[in-house]
């Protein structure tokens, strides 16, 4: 596939559609992928991947890319257009500066994800179909990708692409991935157990804003949290409050918007399950005002912001347990 | 550094008694900032302003902070105070130790404790306090009356009588509304039309005002002094300039057999028509439902006979749009709709009607000329039942009643069984009723009246089931007597329904485009129950008639005329002072997410493609947001929306409130 | 968690309370001198819907035990819809924190009129009780800004 995308993007170039591409490139290791802007033909040629590590999601990019001269061309995997739609309802990206190529995806995996079913000293790739060759110091290892793809990628939301210029490879459908589960396993706890749940998870942020920075629906000018106006600034976190005061504001902050990439939790250093919260939200929104899928349409109206006067839930019924 | 002041009020005892005021102006003088401290008798009073005063000028006071009773009571009276020494009125607090205070906790202990917290907690806002100044509002002189009925009529020539412009926008054809169809009115029993057409005939020939008829009211923007509406003008097919009202197209027209709403349906009129004989604006209309000329193209007949050239059928709705600086909601009631209650037999006989039609019936203008004829064969009806409250204080509501008292029906039954006894003693009349309500001047007195004078049979009972017979042409009325606690059955001629009363169909869509509030009967609801009630919580939008809640005749004619002073008040005013406690948004920090404008119920968020500066040199063309600060009222809506912090509350910041927080937690 | 293990405890009770509604049914409580536990500290905001979840946080964190908001009944918010907004992001936000532990009972929103007086006085008396049958909430408090 790799091949086919450098092909279509060099086209794009020749042909003066777009002047510069937004890809991914290889970092020191084969399962270190990198976002890029590619500007030549050569430079694409020479360093654009595509492959079962280009986890990515490349739509936040836009929002720089696309306020610059010329037109840019990005490769979107379906969960990434939804933020990509998301990102235009919120007016972020100028559409007219973008030319979008849905790409098919079938599921990505990760380096952490190879090294949690043993395989370890990776020093490169191949991909046969749905087969990895996975050359690594100890020798040659073949596992199957739905074998080793990364958690999101298991319970992925979508994999039918809701923006795009052009397709390559084939759309595929919205699924039904029990995406909830853990969720739901939380919800099962006492107070207790929930409350050191989540103190053991926040108890390892080191507050480097990764997943912050990573979130396509984290695009305000400045932080709340970088702003000491808001009564919320501060330096450095120094005890758990602090943790959960930032995701929990941060999970709130992105209800209603966040689309359910999973970068959060991807590029989470320590490894803290940040989808869990924000599919709380998309959990109860769900179950109190009826589906919504943040990106699915351009201009749609969050459930978080909008109401029903008579048949909205009253908060109440947390106590009751109705949300759960 | 802020240098606050802090002011402890005794209230006489009202405090004292259960707050220790010395220990909280004691307690303020340790707080960082505070700068001075006192405590006094009646810090409302003048010597009390007098010491505010002075002592700002004393110490140089940059804030004020007041220990007193609720802001709502006195904030007001303060900042004004404050305000003749130089010192913006938006830097002082009120610290509500009264009503949330000493008047609730009878320990002097805790009462003084939770003072001193209190206090805290207005000086740490204080301490956050920016001066405001309230932007000016320009205001449009004239306004506009939504409805033309009595409300409205009223509204209107009290609004052209104090001298400014008045338009009145009808959705029917004429002016009038309701009363116009009444018959007599209560408890003096003058003719309604004698009284309400005079009326009518003033509005139409008022300079001042200028009635839209046949119109309805399309889009409302803007806020007090300045709103924007546009009115639709519907096409009557009748060019209201050229019409005579004449009245020939009328006879003419072939289309005669058109359900007449004027009489509640209950005889038929012409296609082409003039509701009744003494309309405003006397302009025909022609019904597009069922023009033959305008369906299938045949007929033209009215445009032949007409002698003016005023039909056109080519006629389209037109939009109109003005500018003014008051509006009056004066849309008035419905009857309920009351199919649902099929025990009355009310769709199965037509002699089972409501109050209202019963109206029209015994009219000189009504169906039958004033004559008391059963609509089903004609014949002078010798038995007839009201029943009192139908679809009226009902808790069930699976039947579209209502909770609430029609206020109006127990006296318009006596009218009604008064004035058929006048005219045929012979008549039998039942009245079954939950209670006779008859508050007001000489209300029980007619009602007395009709039990005694007329031998009216008052029941206290329910009806169960009305049965029309087919043979006799009865309807059999089965009741039950609560006081005698017996069964009643009853051949009846005619059944009359007290229906209940709702606000017009049309008043939400109205209120919400007013941005008013309406409670859960969509009745508009008034800015304060007691001492606002005559305007609705939106700024400039006033409330006359039934569309706020039932109430008759002369309480319609007295809060339109209030409604009336309070537009004139508005009008007469040539700029307005806004609320300077409005949402502001930092353009630096705003990323143009449009989210708030999502929230506002106002409309007062917008968006702009803006240069600007960036902290690198650069300049930069972003979407922010901006806030309208004559349409913001202040809720707050956006701010919590914004993710960014950008959207902030003037006078209630979001620093500001979390210093409360934190002072009160301490 | 909710053994109340010392005696002198009184639990701190943030109340957030509309301009309109709310306030002015506290208000009315105070005019007609009915009596409640002065552990609630009534905060005055213009209508509910500007509560920002940051200040109900803000408040466990500085040792509250308990938030409840105030506003008028739906259908009667002075701004039209400011309560509707309300409702529905406390829902979620009370879920949030009943989802990382912290006790619902200790969050709580209720609609009260300005002719509400004792149902203010009913609403702030029950909420108490339960914070105090509860006990104190450490969960989210910043300890560094405890003074003892």
């Amino acid at each position: 596939m790799q091949a086919e995308l450098i092909k279509r993007a060099t086209e794009l170039m020749e042909d003066g559609t777009v002047n510069r591409v937004l890809g991914w490139q290889k970092g020191q290791f084969v399962y270190d992928i990198t976002p890029a802007v590619f500007t030549s033909v050569e430079d694409l040629k020479e360093n654009f991947v595509y492959n079962a590590f280009c986890g990515d999601n490349l739509s936040k990019y836009l929002r720089a890319e696309s306020e610059k001269e010329g037109k840019v061309l990005v490769f979107l995997k379906p969960c990434d257009t939804y933020s990509f739609n998301q990102l235009l309802t919120e007016y972020k990206i100028h559409r007219e500066n973008v030319y979008v190529i849905g790409i098919e995806c079938n599921g990505k995996t990760s380096g952490e994800d190879l090294k949690k079913k043993g395989i370890e000293g990776i020093l490169d790739v191949e991909e046969n179909g749905d087969e990895l060759t996975v050359r690594t110091i100890y020798g040659d290892e073949k596992v199957s990708l739905k074998d080793v793809e990364s958690y999101r990628c298991a319970t992925c939301k979508s994999r039918k692409h809701v923006a795009y210029d052009e397709l390559i490879g084939e759309d595929g459908d919205i699924l039904d991935s029990h995406r909830f589960d853990q969720v739901e396993e939380i919800e099962k706890m006492s107070a207790e157990e929930r409350f050191n749940f989540w103190r053991g998870e926040f108890s390892r942020c080191i507050r480097c804003n990764a997943c912050r920075n990573v979130c396509p629906a984290c695009t305000c000018e400045k932080c709340v949290f970088d702003n000491y106006d808001s009564g919320l600034y501060n330096k450095a976190a120094e005890n758990t409050f602090e943790e959960q005061c930032f995701h929990i504001i941060r999970a709130y902050h992105v209800a209603g918007r966040c689309t359910d990439c999973g970068e959060c939790s991807r590029v989470c250093p320590e490894h803290i399950p940040l989808h869990l919260l924000n599919r709380k939200f998309i959990k109860d929104y769900d179950a109190l005002y009826g589906d919504f899928m943040a990106g699915a349409e351009v201009g749609q109206m969050s459930p978080v912001v909008d109401f029903t006067m008579d048949n909205d839930a009253e908060p109440s019924v947390v106590q009751k347990g109705g949300a759960e | 550094m802020q240098r606050i002041g802090v002011f402890v009020c005794h209230c006489g005892t009202n405090i004292a008694a259960t707050v220790d005021v010395k220990a909280v102006a004691e307690a303020a003088r340790k707080v960082p900032g505070v700068v001075f401290s006192t405590d006094y008798q009646y810090m409302c009073s003048e010597a009390g302003q007098d010491l505010i005063k002075e002592s700002v000028k004393k110490y140089n006071l940059t804030n004020v902070v007041i220990c007193s009773c609720s802001p709502r009571m006195h904030e007001k009276t303060f900042r004004g105070a404050v305000e003749t020494v130089d010192m913006n009125p938006y830097l002082l607090e009120v610290a509500n130790i009264r009503e949330q205070c000493s008047w609730v906790h009878k320990d002097k202990a805790v009462g003084t404790q939770k003072a001193i917290m209190l206090m805290k907690a207005a000086v740490a806002k204080a301490t956050l306090d920016t001066p405001l100044t309230p932007g000016m509002l320009p205001v449009t002189k004239r306004a506009l009356v939504i409805g033309g009925g009595i409300a409205g009529m009223q509204a209107a020539l009290d609004i052209a009588e104090a001298g400014y412009e008045v338009d009145i926008v009808e959705q029917k054809p004429t002016i009038g509304g309701k009363m116009a169809q009444l018959d007599k009115t209560f408890p003096t029993l003058d003719c309604s039309s004698c009284i309400v057409t005079p009326k009518m005939v003033d509005v139409g020939q008022n300079e001042k005002i200028h009635i839209y008829s046949y119109s309805e009211i399309e889009e409302v923007k803007g806020y007090i002094g300045n709103f924007d509406v546009k009115i639709r003008r519907k096409a009557r097919y009748v060019d209201e300039d050229k019409c005579t009202g004449c009245g020939l197209c009328t006879e003419k027209c072939p289309m005669k057999n058109v359900p007449n709403e004027w009489n509640l349906n209950l005889d038929k009129r012409s296609c082409v028509y003039i509701p009744f004989a003494q309309a405003v604006p006397k302009v025909a209309t022609i019904d597009p439902r069922y023009c033959l000329m305008l369906n299938k193209g045949k007929c033209g007949i009215c445009s032949k006979v007409c002698g003016v050239g005023a039909i056109n059928y080519k006629d389209t709705d037109k939009i109109v749009e003005e500018k003014y600086g008051a509006i009056v909601a004066a849309t008035g009631f419905e009857i309920s709709d009351i199919s649902k209650y099929d025990e009355y037999a009310y769709a199965q006989s037509p002699d089972v009607v409501t109050s209202l039609e019963y109206e029209r019936l015994m009219s000189a203008a009504g169906p039958y000329g004033g004559h008391l004829k059963r609509p089903s064969d004609g014949k002078d009806p010798k038995t007839i039942v009201f029943v009192q409250c139908v679809g009226s204080r009902e808790k069930d509501s699976c039947k579209g009643g209502k909770e609430y008292c029609s206020k109006v029906c127990c006296m318009y039954t006596a009218k009604h069984a008064i004035l058929t006894k006048d005219h045929y003693p012979d008549t039998d009349i039942y009245v079954f009723y939950i209670d006779v309500r008859t508050p007001g001047k000489l209300f029980d007195e007619f009602y007395r009246r009709a039990v005694e004078q007329y031998g009216v049979h008052y029941i206290k009972g329910a009806v169960g089931k009305v049965t029309p017979n087919k043979a006799t042409g009865k309807l059999e009325v089965q009741a039950s007597d609560l006081l005698l606690n017996e069964q009643l059955h009853i051949e009846a001629d005619m059944v009359v329904l007290a229906a209940a009363i709702e606000p017009s169909h049309t008043a939400r869509k109205l209120a919400t485009m007013l941005t008013t509030p309406m409670d859960t009967n969509d009745f508009f609801t008034e800015a304060h129950a007691k001492l606002r009630p005559v305007e609705s919580a939106t700024a400039g939008i006033l409330l006359a008639g039934m569309c706020q809640g039932p109430k008759d005749i002369p309480e319609t004619v007295s809060q339109a005329s209030a409604a009336a002073a309070k537009a004139i008040g508005i009008l007469s005013k040539d700029q307005l002072v806004g609320n300077p406690c409005i949402a502001h948004p930092d353009e630096m920090m705003c990323n143009g997410c449009s989210q708030c404008a999502g929230v506002c119920p106002y409309g007062a968020i917008t968006y702009v493609e803006k240069e600007f500066r960036m902290p690198d040199r650069t300049t930069k063309v972003r979407r922010v947001a901006q806030v309208n600060e004559a349409v913001c009222q202040g809720c707050g809506a956006c701010t919590v929306t914004c993710p960014s912090g950008a959207m902030d509350l003037r006078g209630f910041s979001n620093q500001q409130i979390m210093a409360e927080v934190d002072a009160l937690c301490q | 968690m909710s053994v109340n293990e010392n005696k002198d405890w009184e639990p701190k009770i943030i109340a957030i309370c509309c301009n309109w509604c709310s306030y002015s049914g506290a208000d009315l409580a105070g005019t007609n001198r009915l009596s409640y536990p002065a552990n609630v500290k009534i905060i005055r905001v213009p209508c509910s819907c500007r509560v920002n979840p940051m200040f109900v946080l803000r408040a466990f964190q500085r040792g509250a035990d308990g938030v409840i908001l105030c506003g008028c009944h739906p259908g009667d918010c002075h701004y039209s819809t400011g309560n509707y907004h309300t409702r529905r992001r406390m829902t979620l936000l009370f879920s949030m924190l009943n989802y990382l532990g912290i006790e619902s009972a200790r969050t709580r929103v209720e609609w009260v009129s300005a002719a509400e007086g004792q149902r203010f006085v009913d609403v702030m008396d029950g909420f108490v009780k339960t914070i105090t049958e509860l006990g104190p909430n450490r969960r989210l408090e910043d300890l560094r800004c405890k003074q003892n």
